[in-house]
């Protein structure tokens, strides 16, 4: 692993790699190291490169380097009464195996967002620039810092959830929003086919709901915003009041949650409106219902295709290397499709040296 | 002469005035699109005759003149040929044809873009989407609707009504602009800060190559698998590919809004406010400025009851419950208050909110009442430095002997200057397209970009030299290749070529010293 920790250091990196055709990983805090495919080629270590750039609370951005810890982040922001409002996971902490926790630039590369992001956004609605260093050593840059700008092909955007695959990410401009004046959760007692009812029913509704999980027949709602709203809203829906929910959110938002236990775990997208699934091992459900986890031993295909056939697709969010390697992390793509994203890649990175099967075994 | 319905004709005028293209061009639209292309026009109809219908087709001087421009009249071209597909079927069979033939192709909706990015190409065909006009599904459970690209905006809000939900992101031109047109530039709209843009929005699109073969992207589903190409797709101007097909997200419509008027004797003070709000926590629904200029063309036109003696007025939307609105409406006013307003008036009644935002939305056609001619910009710059925008756009007044009336979309810094001036006075649309010019470098020097939401088509691809540098604009080339390798689609537009870059460098260095060379480099 090399360990860099300026932005002429990651771009010499990867000059050296694109000149040796040498496999490069990209890694901030190494929390996401589960998460995709193969890890292949040496690690670059960018958590030496932190640092927040900018931050204008009134112009509601913040611009930091890749290897800034989330949570110093959200140190920053929540002293001025902000948030990055996708939630983004942090995974920090010794049961995780790594202390650091998710950096900026892993974030981004991600793309993985949390509670919030059925109504606030997910992390590429949030992403305002970026400075990248192609696979070649060029740094670029895109997008900027403010909040509209169509000038160009949206690079910024179209990076998130890379996986390292386009490029290393050196910094990062966000839109940050101001924390909600009021929470309050309530819980009800359900089966998923009633959550899934009710949250698509009052998801069409002018209710101020900002996050939902339902674990083990309790359905879990939290509503956000200006305190009457909150106050008439809890009213309206009924339920029970939950104290202290904030933590249970947290556990939520880092699947520190019983729910997320175990070795094997598969991350279902759905339309929020998709009937309760055939499939086994149901384990929680977030996002009024377009998130769905499951512990299943179901093969593989047969998980893939029950997901397609509700109209979403299936993760293999966590499983051994060897079943992600063959199974692959994520749901196949059309061969048109596929090809297009290896003209992609290679724009970006004519040499195939950045985290190659990171996110598909083809590229 | 055009084929925008009747009701969109004032907004047409944002540019329309800009007839002076007849008396103009140092530049052609040809030279601007630098066509490298030479199509054999008799072979071309001829193969699309096979492909579409009778009534499918233009081909006659007199049918293609509607479509020799959109709203950007000030830049003008008459294509080969106008196809009008109406199934996407005959899209492919029409993309497969130019492809074969290497024939550029500009896809258009209704032609209400204000950059020049549905100017025809002189050796292609215009691609017109405007018959696929369908809405496909609306499921008012899953909170989206599918629809094809020449769906109007406003249709798509007005079918989901019934069940109390919208299509959030609105252009002042939702009237008439279509959903794939939106799709290409990205669109905003005066609620944006808190709903977001198109791309924001859209969940899934189908999308036709140039080959014609037809991939989807996005999906109903969150997190679509593999690289986001929604967010690529999404503001690249017809370059990449053309949209068959659109899923939009639907959103609750807010129980209530009220609107705030508040008067400012200074614009720096108006400027100071905005940041005011933000700062407080507060993420207003629209938040929207203009000048004293601008509601001087307003209130005789609209009597919406603006302050005239204000150097500014700030409308400042809350909305959602009832009770949220009284909450937050209540901070808003008194933030103003404190920033220096001397007036705030909160809408009282639906009507009088409708009467408020009345002078906002015809701010364009109101301008157009007082000048011969206008040109509207579209610069996007932090919020903090309104103020000194304004100063600036004052002393370019002076400099050019142009008046400039100023609406912002203060909330997300987004400003659309007109520039007021007399297409039939020799030597003044030059004169105003410069200002204009100097207005989008500024807005790149003060940390900004050259759009905000109109796209950069080809009016600001000069521009586009001042916002990228070679390595983006190489990039840009390289992903526009990976779609389109011949570079059929849309040619000439929205980045430009580093021999352009170069030569318009080149201008500018003659003229002497760097532009604004008191201003921190971004």
């Amino acid at each position: 692993m090399s360990r860099v920790a300026t932005l002429d250091d990651i771009v010499a990196a990867i000059r050296a790699a694109h000149d040796s055709h040498t496999p490069l990983r990209p890694r901030g805090g190494g929390s996401k190291d589960f998460y995709g495919g193969l890890l292949a080629g040496d690690a670059l270590d960018l958590s030496g490169h932190r640092g927040i750039v900018a931050y204008e609370p009134s112009e509601l951005y913040l611009t930091a380097r890749a290897g800034t810890p989330l949570a110093e982040i959200e140190a920053t922001l929540a002293e001025q009464g902000q948030m990055l409002a996708c939630e983004p996971p942090h995974f920090s902490g010794a049961t995780l195996g790594a202390t650091l926790g998710a950096t900026l630039g892993g974030t981004v590369a991600a793309g993985l967002s949390g509670p919030r992001r059925m109504q606030a956004g997910a992390v590429r609605d949030f992403v305002l620039g970026v400075k990248l260093i192609d696979g070649t050593g060029q740094t670029l840059d895109f997008g900027g810092q403010v909040m509209k700008n169509v000038a160009g092909y949206d690079v910024s955007r179209f990076i998130v959830g890379s996986l390292g695959t386009l490029g290393v990410i050196a910094e990062a401009t966000l839109k940050v929003l101001p924390r909600p004046v009021a929470e309050a959760t309530r819980q009800f007692a359900c089966t998923e086919a009633e959550a899934l009812l009710w949250l698509n029913e009052w998801g069409g509704q002018p209710l101020p709901l900002s996050a939902s999980f339902w674990h083990d027949g309790r359905l879990s709602l939290r509503l956000s915003g200006a305190a009457a709203a909150v106050a008439a809203a809890c009213r309206r829906l009924g339920g029970e009041p939950v104290a202290e929910a904030e933590a249970a959110w947290q556990a939520v938002r880092e699947q520190t949650h019983a729910a997320y236990a175990g070795p094997l775990l598969w991350r279902l997208a759905l339309p929020t409106s998709a009937p309760p699934l055939a499939l086994d091992g149901l384990r929680a459900s977030e996002w009024g219902g377009g998130l769905r986890w499951y512990a299943t031993d179901a093969e593989p295909a047969a998980v893939r295709a029950v997901a397609a056939a509700a109209g979403g697709h299936a993760t293999l969010y966590r499983a051994p290397e060897s079943l992600r390697c063959r199974e692959g992390a994520f749901a196949p793509l059309p061969p048109a499709l596929l090809a297009l994203h290896r003209r992609l890649k290679k724009v970006f990175d004519p040499r195939g040296i950045l985290s190659p099967g990171r996110l598909y075994a083809e590229f | 002469m055009n084929v925008v319905p009747p009701a969109a004709r004032g907004f047409r005028q944002c540019l329309a005035a800009l007839v002076a293209a007849y008396n103009k061009p140092m530049e052609t639209a040809e030279s601007r699109s630098e066509a490298p292309f030479a199509t054999d026009r008799a072979a071309l109809l001829r193969r699309l005759q096979w492909t579409l219908p009778a009534h499918g087709l233009l081909s006659a001087e007199e049918d293609l003149r509607p479509y020799e421009c959109d709203g950007l009249t000030a830049w003008r071209q008459l294509p080969l040929a106008v196809c009008l597909p109406e199934n996407e079927g005959q899209v492919i069979d029409v993309l497969r044809c130019c492809h074969q033939l290497g024939v550029p192709v500009v896809a258009r909706g209704a032609g209400t873009g204000l950059s020049g990015g549905a100017m025809p190409h002189a050796e292609g065909v215009v691609l017109s989407l405007a018959r696929l006009n369908k809405i496909l599904r609306l499921d008012p459970t899953a909170r989206l609707a599918v629809v094809q690209p020449g769906v109007r905006n406003l249709a798509v809000s007005e079918a989901a009504a019934a069940f109390g939900l919208y299509y959030a992101p609105d252009p002042s031109s939702q009237i008439a602009c279509t959903l794939g047109g939106n799709v290409a530039e990205n669109s905003g709209g005066v609620h944006c800060l808190k709903y977001g843009l198109t791309v924001h929005n859209v969940l899934r699109l189908r999308v036709v190559s140039i080959e014609g073969e037809v991939f989807e992207i996005g999906s109903a589903a969150p997190d679509a698998p593999g690289y986001d190409l929604l967010a690529l797709l999404i503001g690249s101007e017809g370059m990449l590919g053309v949209v068959s097909e659109i899923t939009v997200k639907l959103t609750p419509k807010p129980e209530l809004a009220r609107v705030a008027m508040a008067s400012f004797a200074d614009v720096g003070q108006a400027g100071a406010a905005v940041a005011a709000i933000i700062a407080a926590g507060i993420i207003p629904a629209g938040l929207e400025m203009m000048d004293k200029a601008a509601t001087a063309a307003v209130e005789p036109f609209v009597q919406a009851g603006y302050d005239l003696e204000a150097a500014a007025i700030l409308l400042c939307e809350s909305d959602g419950a009832p009770e949220e609105v009284a909450e937050e409406m209540a901070r808003i006013t008194a933030v103003l208050t404190a920033a220096g307003a001397g007036e705030v008036r909160v809408s009282q009644s639906e009507a009088e909110r409708l009467r408020f935002w009345a002078g906002r939305k015809a701010a364009f056609p109101a301008v157009g009442r007082i000048t011969p001619d206008y040109y509207c910009m579209d610069g996007t710059i932090p919020r903090k430095r309104l103020a000194e925008m304004l100063t600036a756009i004052a002393a370019l007044e002076r400099q050019y002997g142009l008046r400039c009336a100023n609406v912002f979309h203060a909330g997300d810094g987004n400003l659309h200057p007109l520039i007021m001036y007399d297409a039939s006075q020799p030597g003044e649309w030059d004169k105003a397209e410069a200002f204009g010019a100097e207005i989008l470098e500024l807005s790149v020097a003060l940390g900004g970009s050259i759009t905000g939401e109109h796209g950069v088509g080809i009016e600001k691809i000069n521009q586009m030299c001042v916002q990228y540098a070679t390595p983006e604009l190489e990039t840009f080339h390289r992903l526009k290749a990976a779609f389109d390798e011949g570079g059929l689609l849309n040619p000439g537009k929205a980045v430009p070529s580093l021999h352009r870059c170069a030569e318009y460098g080149r201008m500018h260095v003659h003229r002497g010293e760097l532009k604004f060379p008191q201003l921190e480099r971004f």
